[in-house]
C-alpha cells in the first residue's frame, strides 16, 4: 500500500470563547471533534461542510498556522507541529481571502514570496508567469497594484503564489468562492491539469457541489467539526439515497451526529 | 549553486525588498512622516535658539536626532506584526519557511536603512533652522555608538512586536505606550537627574539613556572647550563604559526578544490569534 500524502488521525481543536459568558456555557464547542482521514499521493480530496463546520480550521492546522489540541497529523510523513519547518517547504495554500500587500503589484507580491521561500527570482518568476498565463491572465496586469484588480484576478494570483514554490501538496480553502463562472472554470481546469501533469496532492474545501464532483476523487462531509460521511460522490449519493450530491449533503450534514456514533461512512474506494 | 547561505540571504532580502516597495507605494505618507519628524525636532531645537543658549540648543539637537533614529528603528520592528495584520498577510508570512531569526534580521536591515534616511533628513532640516556646526564632533564615534545601540533596540522592538500577536486590539497601543515611556525616562531632551527620584532607577534600564549620554560626550556637549563654531568632541575611549553596557543589553535583549516572540507565536497558534479577524 502507498503511504498517504496526508494522514489525519482523531484531530481535535477547540477555541476558547473570548467574551465573558455565563459559566454554564463555558465549555467551548469543538471546532474539530476527532477528524480522521487520509489523502493518497496525487489525489484531490474535497472537504464540504456548512459554514463554521471546521474546514478552515483543518486547513490551518495542515498549514502550520494552528496547533491542534489532540490527534495526529502527518504531511508526506512529517509530523505536525514538530516538523513544521520541513512541512512549510512542501505546502502551498490559497485561502478564501486573497491576502496581499494591496498597494504592491502582482509582480512585487510574487517576487516577495519567492524571496521569502529562498528561491531565485529568475527561477520563480517564469514559473508564476506560466501559471498566470494558463489561468488566462494577461501580462500587462502584473504591474498594477493589487487593490485595483478584480477578486477573480486576485485569486488567480493567489494560486500562482502558492504554486511558485512547486509544492507537492496544495491546500485550497474555498479558492473559487465569489468568482464569476468563467474564472471559476479557469481555476477548475487548471487544477485538473495540475494534478494530471504534476501529480500534486490537493485538499480542497468548497461549497460548490459540481466543483467537488468534477475535481475530487474523494469527498468528506464535515458537520460540527466531525466527518459525517466520506467517499466518492457516487458512494455518498448511494449512502444517502439521494439523486444529487446536493441532496446527499443536506441529508448527511443536516442532522447532528451524537457522541460516539461512527460516521455514516461509505467505504472509501481503494 | 543554491546553498543554504544563498537561501538565507534571499530570505533576509525579502523583507528589505518588501519594505522598499511599500515605501515607494506609500511615498506620500513617508514624506508626511518625515516632515512631521522634522518640524517636531526643529520646534524643540528652537527652544535653545530662543534662549540664546548654545549648549542647550546642542543638547536638544542631539536628543532630537538620536530619538528619531532610535524610535524609527524600534517602531519599524515593533509595528511589523500590526502592519501585516492590517494588510492581512500575517498568515502567509508566518507559514513561510523562514526562521524567526532571519525574519528579524531582514526587518532590522530595512529598519536601519529607514532610520538613517529619517535621521539624515532631520539633520539637514535642523541645519536650516539653527546655526549648529558639526565641526569637531566625533562623528565616527557616534556611528559606532548607534550601531551598538541598534542591537538593544532591535531586541526591544521584537518583544514589542509580539504584543499585537497577543492582542490585536490592544497590542499596537501598548507598543506606543512603551515607546513613550522610553522617551520619558531616557533623558532625550534633559539630563535624567531632573526626573523624580523614583523614575531614575528605571532610566538606568533604558538602552537609550546610554546612547544619549555617550553621543553627547562624543559631540562635545558640556565640554568647556566647545564653542558655537567648533565642538570639542571626546574620543571614543571615553564612552567605552556606555558601549559595553549597550552591547551587553543587545546580547541579552535580542535572544530574549526572539524567545518571547517564539513563545507568543506558539501561544497564538494554540488559541487561534494569528487569524486576521480577532
Ligand atoms: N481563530 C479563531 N478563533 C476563535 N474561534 C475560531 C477561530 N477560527 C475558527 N473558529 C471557530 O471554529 C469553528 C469552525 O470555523 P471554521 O474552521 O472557520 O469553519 P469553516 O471554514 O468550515 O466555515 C467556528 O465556530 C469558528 O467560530
Ligand atoms: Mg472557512
Amino acid at each position: 500500500m502507498v503511504l498517504p500524502a496526508i494522514q489525519v488521525r482523531d484531530l481535535r481543536k477547540r477555541f476558547r470563547k473570548r467574551r465573558r459568558l455565563r459559566k454554564a456555557t463555558a465549555s467551548a464547542e469543538w471546532a474539530l471533534g476527532g477528524v480522521s482521514f487520509d489523502v493518497a499521493p496525487g489525489e484531490t480530496y474535497g472537504l464540504l461542510g456548512p459554514n463554521g463546520s471546521g474546514k478552515s480550521t483543518l486547513i490551518r492546522i495542515l498549514s502550520t498556522l494552528l496547533i491542534a489540541d489532540g490527534g495526529e497529523v502527518r504531511v508526506l510523513g512529517h509530523r505536525l507541529p514538530d516538523e513544521q519547518t520541513r512541512v512549510r517547504r512542501l505546502i502551498g495554500r490559497v485561502s478564501v481571502d486573497a491576502a496581499f500587500y494591496k498597494k504592491l503589484s502582482a509582480r512585487e507580491n510574487l517576487l516577495y514570496t519567492a524571496l521569502l521561500y529562498g528561491l531565485k527570482p529568475s527561477v520563480a518568476e517564469p514559473r508564476a508567469m506560466d501559471v498566470l498565463e494558463r489561468l488566462g491572465m494577461e501580462e500587462r496586469t502584473f504591474t498594477v497594484p493589487l487593490e485595483e484588480m478584480s477578486r477573480g484576478m486576485q485569486q488567480k494570483i493567489s494560486i500562482a503564489r502558492a504554486l511558485m514554490i512547486n509544492p507537492p501538496v496544495l491546500l485550497l480553502d474555498e479558492p473559487t468562492t465569489g468568482l464569476d463562472p468563467k474564472s471559476r472554470r479557469d481555476v477548475q481546469t487548471f487544477l485538473e491539469d495540475l494534478r494530471r501533469r504534476e501529480g500534486t496532492t490537493i485538499v480542497l474545501t468548497t461549497h460548490d457541489m459540481a466543483e467537488a464532483e468534477r475535481l475530487c476523487a474523494c469527498i468528506g462531509f464535515l458537520a460540527h467539526g466531525r466527518l459525517v460521511a466520506e467517499g466518492t460522490s457516487e458512494l455518498l449519493k448511494r449512502a444517502a439515497e439521494a439523486a444529487t450530491l446536493d441532496d446527499a449533503f443536506i441529508k448527511l450534514t443536516g442532522e447532528r451526529v451524537t457522541d460516539g456514533e461512527t460516521p455514516a461512512a461509505a467505504a472509501k474506494e481503494s | 549553486m543554491d546553498g543554504a547561505i544563498d537561501r538565507t540571504l534571499r530570505q533576509t532580502w525579502a523583507f528589505v525588498f518588501r519594505g522598499y516597495h511599500l515605501t515607494r507605494r506609500y511615498i506620500s505618507w513617508v514624506i508626511v512622516f518625515n516632515f512631521y519628524a522634522l518640524t517636531g525636532s526643529a520646534a524643540v531645537a528652537l527652544i535653545g535658539v530662543a534662549a540664546h543658549d548654545h549648549r542647550l540648543t546642542l543638547t536638544l539637537v542631539v536628543g532630537a536626532l538620536l530619538w528619531n533614529f532610535l524610535s524609527t528603528l524600534y517602531n519599524e520592528i515593533a509595528m511589523s506584526v500590526a502592519y501585516e495584520r492590517w494588510e492581512g498577510t500575517l498568515e502567509y508570512t508566518f507559514m513561510a519557511p523562514v526562521p524567526r531569526f532571519v525574519h528579524l534580521a531582514g526587518l532590522s536591515v530595512f529598519a536601519l536603512c529607514n532610520s538613517i534616511v529619517i535621521t539624515t533628513s532631520v539633520l539637514l532640516g535642523l541645519m536650516l533652522f539653527t546655526d549648529i556646526t558639526l565641526a569637531g564632533a566625533n562623528l565616527g564615534g557616534v556611528i559606532v555608538v548607534l550601531l551598538a545601540s541598534t542591537l538593544a533596540f532591535v531586541g526591544l522592538g521584537v518583544m514589542a512586536a509580539a504584543l499585537p500577536v497577543l492582542s490585536p486590539e490592544r497590542g499596537a497601543e501598548a507598543t506606543h505606550i512603551f515607546q513613550g515611556s522610553l522617551l520619558l525616562v531616557s533623558g532625550v531632551y534633559y539630563p535624567v537627574e531632573v526626573l523624580p527620584a523614583w523614575i531614575q532607577p528605571i532610566s538606568a534600564l533604558s538602552p537609550a539613556t546610554y546612547t544619549l549620554a555617550a553621543c553627547r560626550r562624543l559631540v562635545g556637549v558640556g565640554d568647556p572647550a566647545t564653542t558655537p563654531h567648533r565642538l570639542a568632541g571626546a574620543p571614543l575611549a571615553t564612552v567605552v563604559p556606555e558601549l559595553v553596557v549597550l552591547l551587553v543589553m543587545g546580547a541579552a535583549l535580542v535572544p530574549l526578544g526572539l524567545w518571547v516572540f517564539g513563545r507568543v507565536e506558539r501561544w497564538a497558534k494554540h488559541t487561534g490569534r494569528l487569524k486576521r479577524t480577532g
